[in-house]
């Protein structure tokens, strides 16, 4: 499984698996052929002349065609420093973390949400609020809280990716059916709108169990975890109330349990075998493609009282290598391109795809997300946006998804299944924090 | 002194000399890696290999608390119980009857033997979005959509048809190597012997129950080792039939994928769960292959006397 922006959305228990072998430095097959860099002219407040900088700039392998040469381009502009962009198809977030136990790391690199916790603790990644505080309010408030760790950042947000519920309006139109505001209206919107051919809702081939499942958590108006982050926040009636309506949702037919694609692949939408269905803003332009001003956007509903709309997002942030030989040049440059030059951040989220920019003030600038979805989408990461605690491990993850599975795919009771997560997210946030 | 070191003519030299580049290559990066694994093992190994907080068997402890590891074994030990006889019947059976075809046989071996070469991804990869495609299209549902009945959720859970699809990519995918390894075994019996069995009367399953099978023992012991530890080892059809992006169900869940997910999931590298992950498998191998070398060598010195 390649890392992409898609992973930055897992719904829990994501997988960003580590290494054992990475190539190394100038020799790595993986990098770039192409070098990027220009004569450095003026001085930052490296630890070194500017002209004797050589930054190295890790990215992951995007999917959309003209990112690689936008980065490349970007780091040619810098005059602070010569930057040499490593281009990492495959599984970068393994490769990196190998590299980062090696010497010989990157100094500058872009780590999911900023930084993991492993990374943290370990002491690998240099906190930038020293260029980030004076600024963070520019950003979008949810991407900086989940960037913060024990006051402390450490990466600059680049853009912001997430999840939305697709609809085709003129379904709902042909039943006279209002879009849904809650749980309750899509269940019932999408048992209207289903016949033999179309589909209700549709989340995966496993019947959305696996996507939705921290979604239901915050829908249903709590955190995973407390505001001290010891224990469970969420193991209420209200949680186990959303299971169990999910389930009934389920069993009611109103659920497409298989398409022809993921939940994260526009197929299935585009082919017309859903009326609703879970996605990423990424396949926004496939699917306006297929379906024109056919298409609208909602956040997934409030379910219960205490209820809210979710949308979960990713950000993928530019972060500094703690032990690279040119810290502070590497700091001036990420301060630079994620910072300062905004024409920049707009182009690299809204050129080559749609996202989001980071930057609240530069959302209207991407002319995506003017109008009509794209609008929507972004008016709903700023105000419902959602994402995993930074200690929700993957055992937690892991945990917390196979309990979801079973209420909703074997009927058992959520009572008793989350019986045991209490104590178990106890034990493993006191490791987590050492 | 250093002659009988060199042995005549230079022997143990020469035996160094093409025998230590692969016994380096083997410590570097099969023994040194197994010793680091237990080493980490006994650590708290948060994305560092060279941990220094000392859990003494905290990382087995937890391992064997946790309900999914103990779950993976059992879903291990149903896989092995469908996939080792199957496999073993299946490959022996196609072995005996190539092993009588008096025209085309090389044709058939390839054909049943290039499944061998596809990858296991790829595999699986088809498996998923052609034949057990849950959607109404996919090509076993449009059959039993043509027969008049519902389409079936053949991965989703809720029912256990995933052992279907797991159960029957891994036998379309090894059976043809087993067969080869039978059909060396049925060459190296003696023409003679069936010839002597057959002016005594013996025909058909006689032999075969006779003959056929009792010279084919070793080659027996050798596939039935071999299947069970590659179904210990299963990951890539599991993870490519099962999992999504950043998830996989709680069920149709093996011993490596758990680890994997446990060891590498959330962003996170807890190298020390999964050292010791790593040694509690290898310890269950080890004693069965043991134990099987001890029943099959007890078996042996019976027929002896």
């Amino acid at each position: 499984m390649n890392l992409n922006r898609r992973t930055l959305l897992l719904a829990g228990g994501g997988l960003s698996a580590a290494a054992v072998l990475a190539a190394c430095g100038n020799n790595n097959p993986l990098s770039s052929e192409s070098p990027t860099g220009t004569a450095p002219s003026g001085s930052p407040s490296g630890s070194a002349p500017a002209s004797d900088v050589t930054l190295t700039q890790w990215y992951h392998e995007y999917g959309e065609a003209g990112v690689k040469e936008a980065v490349e381009r970007y780091a040619a502009e810098y005059t602070g420093a010569k930057v040499e962009v490593k281009w990492t198809p495959g599984e970068y977030a393994k490769i990196l973390a190998a590299q980062l136990l090696t010497d010989d790391v990157p100094d500058v690199f872009e780590v999911e949400q900023g930084g993991s916790l492993d990374m943290i603790r370990s002491g690998q990644l240099e906190p930038l609020n020293d260029i980030i505080d004076p600024v963070k309010d520019q950003f979008n408030p949810a991407v900086i809280k989940r960037f913060t760790f024990e006051d402390k950042i450490y990466g600059v947000p680049q853009t912001i990716d997430m999840q939305l519920l697709y609809y085709r309006p003129s379904l709902l139109e042909a039943k006279n059916i209002a879009v849904p505001t809650t749980f309750e209206e899509l269940v019932a919107a999408a048992n209207a709108v289903k016949t033999s051919d179309i589909g209700g809702f549709f989340a995966g081939n496993d019947g959305g169990v696996g996507v939705l499942g921290t979604i239901l958590l915050w829908a249903s108006g709590h955190e995973q975890l407390n505001e001290e982050r010891t224990e469970a926040a969420f193991l209420t009636d209200d949680f186990y109330n959303a299971l169990v309506a999910y389930r009934d949702f389920s069993k009611s037919g109103g659920v497409l349990q298989a398409a022809s694609a993921e939940w994260y692949d526009p197929g299935a939408f585009v082919n017309g075998e859903a009326a609703f269905q879970w996605g990423g803003l990424w396949s926004l332009p496939a699917i306006k493609e297929a379906h024109g001003d056919d298409v609208g956007v909602i956040a997934f509903p409030a379910i219960g009282a205490k209820g809210r709309p979710v949308v979960p997002f990713g950000a993928f942030g530019a972060c500094v290598a703690a032990k690279g030989k040119n810290v502070q040049a590497a700091k001036d440059f990420v301060k630079w391109l994620w910072i300062d030059q905004e024409d920049k951040q707009v182009d690299f989220s809204n050129a080559y795809g749609t996202h989001v920019p980071a930057k609240v003030a530069l959302v209207p600038k991407a002319d995506k997300l003017a109008d009509g979805a794209g609008a929507d989408a972004a008016k709903y990461v700023a105000e419902n946006g959602f994402t995993n605690d930074i200690m929700w491990s993957g055992a937690l993850g892991d945990a917390f998804n196979a309990a979801v599975s079973n209420v909703i795919k074997n009927d058992a009771d959520p009572e008793a299944e989350f019986a045991g997560f209490a104590e178990k997210a106890k034990t493993e946030l006191a490791k987590l924090k050492g | 002194m250093l002659k009988r070191l060199r042995g005549r003519q230079g022997r143990n030299l020469w035996f160094l000399a093409f025998v230590a580049p692969f016994f380096l290559g083997l410590a570097a990066f099969v023994y040194v890696p197994i010793a680091w694994s237990a080493y980490l093992s006994f650590f708290d190994a948060r994305n560092t290999v060279t941990p220094t907080k000392f859990v003494g068997l905290g990382n087995y402890a937890y391992l064997l608390q946790d309900k999914l590891f103990l779950n993976s074994l059992l879903v291990f030990a149903i896989f092995a119980i469908f996939i080792v006889p199957l496999t073993y019947v299946c490959s022996l059976g196609l072995a005996l009857l190539l092993n009588n075809l008096k025209y085309g046989q090389a044709f058939f071996r390839s054909v049943f033997f290039i499944p061998t070469a596809v990858s296991y991804v790829i595999a699986a990869i088809i498996w998923r979005f052609v034949f057990f495609n849950g959607a109404r299209f996919g090509m076993i549902n449009s059959f039993i959509r043509s027969a008049g009945g519902d389409p079936v959720n053949w991965l989703g859970g809720g029912n256990n048809l995933y052992w279907v699809a797991l159960v029957s990519v891994r036998l379309w995918l090894q059976v043809g190597f087993y067969m080869i390894l039978f059909i060396a075994g049925l060459n190296q019996i003696p023409r003679e012997t069936y010839e002597a069995a057959a002016l005594d009367g013996a025909s058909g399953w006689r032999l075969l129950r006779w003959i056929t099978l009792p010279q084919l023992r070793a080659a027996s012991v050798a596939v039935l080792m071999l299947l069970f530890i590659n179904a210990f080892q299963a990951f890539d059809e599991f993870f490519n039939m099962l999992s999504s992006i950043g998830q996989y169900p709680p069920y149709g869940r093996p011993p490596l994928v758990h680890l994997y997910l446990i060891a590498f999931g959330g962003g996170q590298q807890d190298l020390g769960v999964g050292g010791a992950g790593t040694i509690i498998l290898t310890a269950i191998i080890v004693v069965f292959g043991l134990g099987q070398n001890w029943v099959l060598g007890r078996n042996e010195r019976r027929g002896a006397r």
